[in-house]
Parts: structure tokens; sequence; C-alpha cells
């Protein structure tokens, strides 16, 4: 049962192939067996998850069943679970018990999915390789057949890693600059990114509150769909959250492409790009050709400041959420402070690690007197810039493709000495949060055996349409279908 | 672009996160590095340009001035590192 999908799992529910409580039991067995080599969960929820699966199997006996009713599914561990541990991958919060839900995890409560634990991922969301969690790093399922170790990407690593190795059918994920994308993308699986404001934020720890974006990791974008179903909406408590109509994302998923107009932005094809992802990439493209689309180069020229303006905007947003960890209300406090400024300084001393420490100082650097205009606000007018270019790029085109990542996962360290070098792994997914719109990673091949990715870009709310686009390309492909070794 | 000693212990200061002596050497080349990355903004032409705050350039929504949430103080103070009769307990900080 486990490498079935959502949709599938749904229907063998429906059809009484199985219970709730067994395929739970199931899923929790494999984590149980098999995470010790990921390392994909913090914390799992066997005693919740078994009560919520009896809970659904009743709901169903009684006629009451829906599509999620008693289906397993995981957490990034950045969306707050009234009674579970919610920790952001950080020694801030290793004890954090949250008091109230996250509007995502309500809606999945209300939907009666059963949630098997709370996955991995970088420190406060702060990572494109999931090694600065503080709850060490994540394993990518592929390539640990040749006894390498390579990160699932991040930030959301762990939803990622998890699905990949089949310990959960889906996961929530968010991202800020990449960190749904560049994770499902290294570990060979669909994500999706929604436009800025269609996912509540509310409940979801913040990081870079006007990039952050909650959305789907799962197999195939037919769950996806199935998922952004139950995420997506307006909510009152989100006072960014966009107050539109939310449509069925599984009702247009069988739509033909003949006539689908694709641009290719000749920045993404850079000689960043290795020779050999830029194939994989290309021949995606192919297929699409086959489906009917037509393809044209189109240019976005500003997009290679998007990471400059991004690593000043994120940092500066960084420091300004962040300043709320300060050692009295919850989370870590320092042992015997002997001041309040002591209790404030050592509390964050260590209960942030390095990276998280350096974005914040960055963001209060770039933030303080005499440095605002040149960093934030000339980083901000940047940002329109980076938008405008989206926004004339959709005139012409109705997707754009691009790879994911500049290469497939790399070993575990062979980044961790100089952010700069992890910040270029997002060098391609970055200018899609500045601009707000929304965007997926679809499995579309390997190089030397790992997993490549299909970045599909869509205008402001066209998340039906990217799933679409995806569903389709995964009725005439099976590099979704592919397992670790 | 290098960032000094003297701003990186300053910004630590504002940004209450205590350095020991010994992580300033690696922080002057890490922060220095990110600040060389991020000085290509200084390149780009922005005459006329308006800062994008947000995405969707939507504004601050207001809602009717009702008291909408029950007060959890206990369940709140429940998760704190130290509390007494309803208060949260910090250092002294007037002697």
């Amino acid at each position: 049962m486990h490498n079935k999908s959502v949709a599938e799992l749904s229907r063998e529910l429906e059809s009484g192939k199985i219970s709730s409580v067994e395929l739970t039991r199931e899923f929790l067995d494999r984590i149980k067996a098999e995470d010790s080599q990921y390392n994909s969960f913090i914390t799992v929820t066997e005693e919740q998850a078994m009560a919520d699966a009896k809970a659904a199997d009743e709901k169903r006996a009684a006629g009451k069943a829906e599509v999620w009713t008693g289906v397993p599914f995981a957490h990034k561990d950045i969306f707050c679970t009234n009674g579970a541990t919610t920790t952001a991958g950080s020694k801030m919060l290793a004890n954090f018990v949250p008091p109230y839900d996250a509007t995502v995890t309500a809606n999945f409560r209300a939907a009666g999915a059963v949630c098997l634990g709370k996955t991995n991922m970088d420190e406060f969301a702060m990572g494109s390789s999931n090694e600065s969690s503080f709850f060490g790093p994540v394993t990518n399922p592929w390539g640990l057949s040749n006894g390498e170790k390579r990160v699932p990407g991040g930030s959301s690593g762990g939803s990622a890693a998890a699905i990949a190795a089949r310990l959960t059918p889906a996961a929530t994920a968010t991202d800020t600059g990449g960190s749904i994308r560049q994770p499902a993308a290294l570990c060979g699986i669909t994500g999706l990114k929604p436009t800025y404001g269609r996912v509540s934020r509310f409940g979801m720890i913040a990081f870079a509150s006007s990039l952050d974006q909650g959305g789907t990791m799962a197999r195939t974008a037919e769950d996806n769909a199935l998922m952004l179903n139950v995420m997506a909406g307006f909510d009152p408590k989100d006072s960014t959250s966009a107050d539109r109509a939310v449509p069925d994302y599984t009702a247009t998923l069988n739509e033909p492409l003949k006539g689908l107009r694709v641009g290719l932005p000749k920045e993404y094809f850079s000689d960043q790009l290795s020779p050999a992802m830029e194939q994989q990439v290309r021949n995606a493209v192919k297929e699409y050709e086959k489906l009917g689309a037509t393809v044209k180069e189109v240019s976005l020229p500003h997009a290679k400041l998007a990471i400059a303006a991004y690593y000043v905007i994120a940092p500066a947003e960084a420091s300004a959420n962040l300043s709320r960890f300060d050692g009295v209300r919850y989370g870590y406090r320092c042992d015997d402070p002997r001041d309040l400024s002591d209790l404030y300084t050592r509390t964050r001393a260590e209960g942030f690690g390095g990276e998280v420490k350096r974005r914040i100082l960055v963001g209060t650097y770039a933030l303080s007197a005499g440095y605002f205009d040149a960093y934030y606000l000339k980083a901000q007018k940047v940002r329109r810039l980076i938008q405008q270019d989206f926004i004339n790029a959709f005139k012409d085109v109705d997707v754009l493709m691009s790879p994911v990542s500049p290469s497939p996962a790399f070993v575990q360290g062979e980044k961790t000495n100089d952010p700069v070098t992890m910040y270029l792994e997002d060098i391609f997914t970055i200018a899609v949060n500045l601009a707000g719109v929304p965007a997926m990673s679809v499995p579309a091949g390997f190089v030397d055996g790992l997993p490549v990715g299909l970045q599909v870009i869509g205008n402001y709310f066209e998340e039906a349409r990217l799933l679409n686009v995806a569903h389709q390309f995964q009725q005439v492909t099976d590099w979704h279908q592919k397992l670790p070794q | 672009m290098t960032i000094s000693r003297e701003d990186i212990e300053k910004v630590a200061v504002l940004a209450r996160i205590r350095l020991d002596e010994e992580q300033i050497p690696a922080l002057e080349k890490d922060l220095g590095n990110i600040l060389s990355l991020v000085d290509e903004l200084s390149a780009a032409d922005t005459d006329n340009v308006e800062p994008l705050a947000h995405p969707l350039d939507a504004v601050q929504r207001l809602r009717a001035d009702e008291v909408t949430e029950s007060n959890q103080r206990e369940a709140f103070q429940a998760i704190a590192p130290a509390t007494e009769n309803g208060l949260y307990l910090v250092p002294r900080v007037i002697e």
C-alpha cells in the first residue's frame, strides 16, 4: 500500500480493502523501520495518528467519509500542531508544544486526514540542504545505494525525503526562496508553491513574511491538487491572505494541452546549468511539444538580480520576525540569566544555530540606520523590476519552464563551508518568490542516477493550470513513479 | 565589500545576540561575502521605480473592532520558561 498515491489510497479506503487503522499502522511501521537512515521525521505522533485513524474509520462506517478521510500524511515541522511539538528545526523551539493549530493544520484535521508526524527541515526554513536543522541532517533516499549520503535539498527536505522513501504519501511544505521546489526536484517528487497569499500563513512559523508560502508535496500532480483543495482559501487570521474563490484543483487536471504557450526564460538556461541537466529539461519540453504546446524563448532581464534582492529582503524580514524569540514567553531560555540583557543575548546565542544567526545579523545590518535606503529600499525596488519581468512574460505565454536547480543532489557537507555557495543553489527558484507567482517542480529525468526537476511557473492564481500541465506530463512519462533503490 | 569587526559587534548588540570573540573572524568573512553578493543591487537602475513590499500590492486589511478571542492565559503560560501568579518572570530590571 505504501507505493500508492493519495488518490489511490483514498479509493482503497472507500472500497473497504483496507482500513485507516491498518494503513496508518503500515506507514508508522515503515517510519520506525527505515527512518533511521534518512532522519526525515523530527517527531512521530503515533498515538494521535492511531486515534485519528480509528475516528476516520468510524466516520467512514457512518457513511460520512470524504476524499481525505483516513488518508495518512505528514506536516513540515513549521506548521503549529496543537498538542504536538513544533520545532521549526531549531533548538529554540525544541520543546515548544503549540497551544493552537495553524490554519493549514486545522484544515487537514477537518478533512479527516491522519497526520503521522512532523518532518525535518532547515532551521527556521533557512537553508537549501537540510543541514542547518538542530535535529541533524536529512539524507536523500537517492544515491544511498552507492553509499553516498546526499542532501535532500531544503528547507522542506524532510517532507521530500519522507515521500521519496515512501514513509508518507504526501506532506505539507513551505517555500520562501525555493524550499518546496528544490527539495522536490532533488528527491524526485512533485511539489507546488502556490501564489503568495493563496494558503494561510497563520500558525506557520514565520521566516520572511512577504515571501513565505505554504504548499504541497506528493508523488503526483493529482495528489498535489488534492492537497491544495484542503489548504487553499481565504483566512481572516492572516492579514495577507488572498480573498479569492478556490476552484476544485482536480476538476481541470485532464484538460488537453493543445495550444499551450510555453516560454523558456533564456536567463535560466545559462552556464550555471550543467549540460546534462539542461538536456533533461529540454527533453521534457519536447514532451510538451508532442502534447501540442508551442515553445518560444522569453527573457526575464532582471532575474540575475534576484539572489541579491532576496538576500537583503529575506534576512531583513527574518531579523524582525525572529526578534520574538526572547526566552520569556515560550521556547528556549538560557540558564541563570544575570540580568535582562543577558537573558536575551545568551538565550538567542544558545538557541539559534549558525545560519540563522548569520541571517539575523545581515538583516539587522541592512535595516540599521544609514543602510536602510541602500539595502532594503533598493532591494524592494529591484523586486518590482523582477515582478514586472514576469508580468511582461505572461503577456505572451501561459507558463514558463526551466530547471529547478543548477545540479542534482550534492553530497552532504559539500557546500556548508561558504554560505554564498549554498545560496546559489536557489538561483532558478528565488525570482518566483519575489514576484509572488506560483510554480511547481515536476520529476523530469535523471542525471547520474539522481532525479532532475522541471520547474513550471504560472501567472498569479493559476495553480489549476500548473497542476493540469504537470498532470498531463505525468500521463505520458513515469519519472514520478521511479523508486530509489 | 567588507564589514568591520566594530560593525559586527554593533549589529550583534542591536540583534540581541551575544557573540564570543572567536566567532568574529568567521563572521567577518561570511557576512562580507554575503554583502558582496548583494552589492550587485547597486548597479541596477531603479530611478522612478516604486519599492515593492507585497507581491499583490495589497493594503492592510482592517477588521471590525470586536472581541473575537477568548482569554487563554493558562494555556499560553503553561509553555513559558518561568511564570508566577499569571505573570511572566524575567530577571530583576529595577533595583
